[in-house]
């Protein structure tokens, strides 16, 4: 099925700058998608009942939510072209009520969807080469990536042709789909951990070894929700080659030991928990040593096939800094002040990547309307040959900006509601839908990110007070990363009221922690208070330019702790 | 109890025997993991015994008599319990070539992947059989064309495959 796209023509004049379907994935993707459509039909006739068919529906996206279905679309690696960003607002427009939310592992959820629409929606995301494959249930999940990745100049390898490769392989496996409990991959080939690869039941890092050649550092157990836990390294160096065998084996441990006993229990970070991480390591690789490496190692051939479609697209030839650009952020603060928060440096000369913010003052942390959506598809025909990322932070990157577009790029944005300026500030909150939507919740979330993002509405505060990750979740199960914010709000229940309990101290880099309690929870309304002492405290406390992470850690938890005692004594009531 | 093998239902040459059951002197016999070593001491080596074992059983358990057994079949006490698929895996790996039978609530949803994991056959209680009858098996053995992944049974590799078109 085929859409007809009113709004704007496809522009087919930019190269792939992504993994393109061939015609296997196609073939494979249909497939699936008509795998789904009969099993909709088979329980619909009574073939499956509803317990049958959830991890099916699940393993297809779709999850019961509150009020209605929720679809949960793949963005692999958080990147998407103009077609597939503009596929995604007509299906938001067609089905449901015209907006998406981009979640924090670069997937976009619709909220309002009717199951009987479900295997049209994913026909219509297979003519773009989208999925919704392994979003949900207790699989390999879509696997994440650095959404700065082949643009970042700290990078030794762009990671997303890794990442291609491991979302194929573990599409429909046949011995991995009914594991324990989800199982969630990241990737990095920076320097900066941009993917938080440290809180995945997998991390993995390029890194290049003494010989100069590219591997793999592995880390398992990883994981946030109610028991949260800093991934360990499992291998220090797994060769290329080599990379699918030994996840392989990581695997078939994991299916085979992981505790089905208790859901809560269930992830592979309780496993290396209990056991210890040299008891897992050694069994890991006895099971890499037994088995047939053969069919897993790692085709060059193949690998190039595949890197090759990620290839940078035809930049021209630039000064490193733009005369323009310095001319019109002199003339105008406001573009100033975006550039200065919101775009980062290109590795090539001339070049920026721009971050898009979905985090309006008061808005709804990662929505989008369908208007916005054909906006930054257009922005990135316009500027950024035709491709965008989402990041984990619920963002939008362009990668490939000139220095000399910045401007009427912000113009663009700006007219849309899309130039908040507050890429990694205070009110670049990661939340995630909570009570508002979730059937798991236990608080709400939204409104908390809102408020909160209302008390700090003064954008020049914002920027005195820097880069400050605060994270938001509505339960324990932590899909708002709560632990690893350098502020966390836990939304609890407590008596019939909701609490939130502050974490601080959270880390989601190569230097992970997780985040301290603050001390009993408090009530909705006092938590924009709360972080405002917090932040004032740090801001009187900390040494030039020092980041609220490291204040923290250098003054310690419990002097933090005491400048909300001091403030309730003060009769602030906290 | 229905049996699917190559998506048809049929029927079974093989016999599940109770425990408290005695050995018969001829015949194909499935007996418990608690009462192999008997029934081969009984019957001697040959292929006519078979045996059901927990989907938690170490293969190294196992290993031993694999050559004088006809039939191992794993349990699968839920169809989400996916430990059967990767045992299936080690059996193979450990040089089993007879009957490899998945035993329990799984769907036809999940033939695809108990074929890829090394199975030969399947076996359903009758309610889900009813729900889910011939049709829908044989469908499922067609719903996954080509895979990924290699290393696994399957009716083709889309690695192997692009290959194939690239010459």
């Amino acid at each position: 099925m085929t859409i007809p796209d009113t709004h704007v023509a496809s522009r087919h004049n930019h190269p792939a700058t992504t993994y393109r379907y061939d015609q296997f994935d196609h073939a494979f993707v249909r497939e699936r998608v008509a795998e789904f459509r009969e099993q909709v039909a088979r329980r619909l006739s009574g073939a499956l009942t509803e317990d049958e068919f959830r991890p099916f529906r699940l393993m297809n996206g779709l999850y019961l939510q509150l009020h209605a279905y929720m679809l949960r679309v793949a963005i692999p690696y958080g990147t998407l072209t103009a077609d597939q960003m503009r596929r995604l607002a007509e299906i938001a427009d067609r089905w449901d009520k015209g907006y998406g939310h981009f979640t924090t592992r670069q997937n976009l959820q619709y909220n309002w969807p009717k199951l009987i629409d479900t295997p049209d929606i994913l026909e219509a995301l297979a003519d773009v080469e989208m999925h919704a494959i392994q979003t949900s249930g207790n699989c390999i999940r879509n696997v994440t990536a650095d959404h700065f990745a082949g643009v970042a100049a700290d990078e030794i390898e762009d990671p997303r042709p890794t990442a291609e490769f491991l979302r194929q392989w573990s599409s429909a496996h046949p011995e991995f789909s009914f594991l324990p409990r989800k199982f969630k991959i990241a990737i990095t080939g920076a320097t900066l951990d941009r993917a938080a690869i440290l809180a995945h039941d997998i991390g993995l890092r390029l890194v290049k070894n003494d010989t100069g050649d590219i591997g793999y550092c592995v880390t398992v157990g990883g994981g946030l929700g109610r028991s949260p836990f800093i991934g360990k390294v499992i291998c220090e160096y797994v060769p290329r080659a080599s990379l699918l065998a030994y996840l392989e084996a990581i695997m078939r441990v994991y299916n085979r030991y992981g505790r089905r006993d208790n859901k809560y229990k269930a992830r592979i970070k309780i496993l290396v928990h209990e056991k210890g991480i040299e008891t897992i390591r050694a069994a890991v690789e006895k099971e890499f040593a037994a088995m047939d490496q053969t069919a897993f190692l790692q085709d060059p051939q193949e690998f190039d096939r595949v890197a090759a479609s990620f290839a940078p697209p035809p930049y021209e030839t630039l000064p490193a800094k733009s005369l323009q650009l310095a001319k019109d952020r002199q003339e105008i603060p406001a573009f100033d002040h975006f550039v200065s928060v919101n775009v980062s440096p290109h590795k090539t000369a001339g070049y920026a990547i721009v971050t898009v913010s979905l985090k309006p003052i008061s808005g709804i942390p990662g929505d989008a309307t369908s208007h916005q959506m054909r906006v930054l598809a257009d922005a990135s025909e316009r500027f950024g040959f035709g491709e965008l990322r989402v990041s984990h932070e619920q963002n939008i990157i362009l990668p490939h900006v000139k220095q000399d577009d910045l401007f009427a790029l912000w113009q663009m944005l700006d007219a849309a509601d899309l130039a908040t300026a507050n890429a990694g500030l205070v009110s670049d909150i990661i939340s995630c839908p909570g009570l508002d939507y979730c059937s798991l919740a236990t608080a709400r979330s939204i409104p908390i990110a809102q408020a909160i993002s209302q008390r700090f509405s003064d954008m020049a505060r914002q920027r005195r007070i820097g880069k400050l990750g605060i994270k938001i979740s509505g339960c324990i199960n932590a899909c708002g990363h709560h632990h690893i914010g350098a502020i966390g709000v836990l939304g609890l229940e407590k008596k019939g009221q909701e609490s939130y309990q502050i974490t601080l101290g959270g880390d989601p880099g190569f230097s992970a922690s997780i985040g301290e309690i603050l001390g009993p929870g408090v009530s909705a309304d006092q938590v924009p208070d709360v972080i405002e002492h917090l932040v004032d405290f740090y801001l009187a406390e900390r040494h030039e330019t020092e980041a609220f992470i490291d204040t923290w850690r250098r003054l310690g938890h419990a002097r933090f702790k005491d400048v909300l005692r001091r403030e309730g004594e003060d009769g602030a009531d906290i | 109890m229905a049996l699917i093998s190559n998506g048809q239902f049929v029927s079974d040459s093989w016999r599940r025997l109770a425990d408290e059951e005695a050995l018969p002197q001829s015949g194909k016999i499935i007996v418990s993991q608690e009462r192999l070593a008997h029934a081969l001491a009984a019957h001697g080596a040959h292929s006519d015994i078979g045996v059901i074992i927990h989907n938690t059983t170490e293969i190294d358990t196992l290993a031993p008599v694999l050559p004088q057994l006809g039939l191992i079949a794993i349990s699968f006490p839920a169809f989400a319990d996916g430990r059967g698929f990767s045992l299936a895996r080690l059996i193979r790996r450990a040089g089993f070539s007879g009957e490899l039978r998945a035993s329990g609530r799984l769907l036809a949803d999940q033939y695809a992947h108990a074929l890829g994991c090394g199975f030969d056959t399947v076996e359903i209680p009758d309610d889900i059989a009813q729900r889910q009858d011939e049709s829908q098996w044989r469908a499922a053995s067609k719903t996954h064309q080509r895979t990924y992944q290699r290393g696994y049974v399957s009716s083709g590799s889309i690695l192997d495959a692009r290959r194939k078109a690239a010459q």
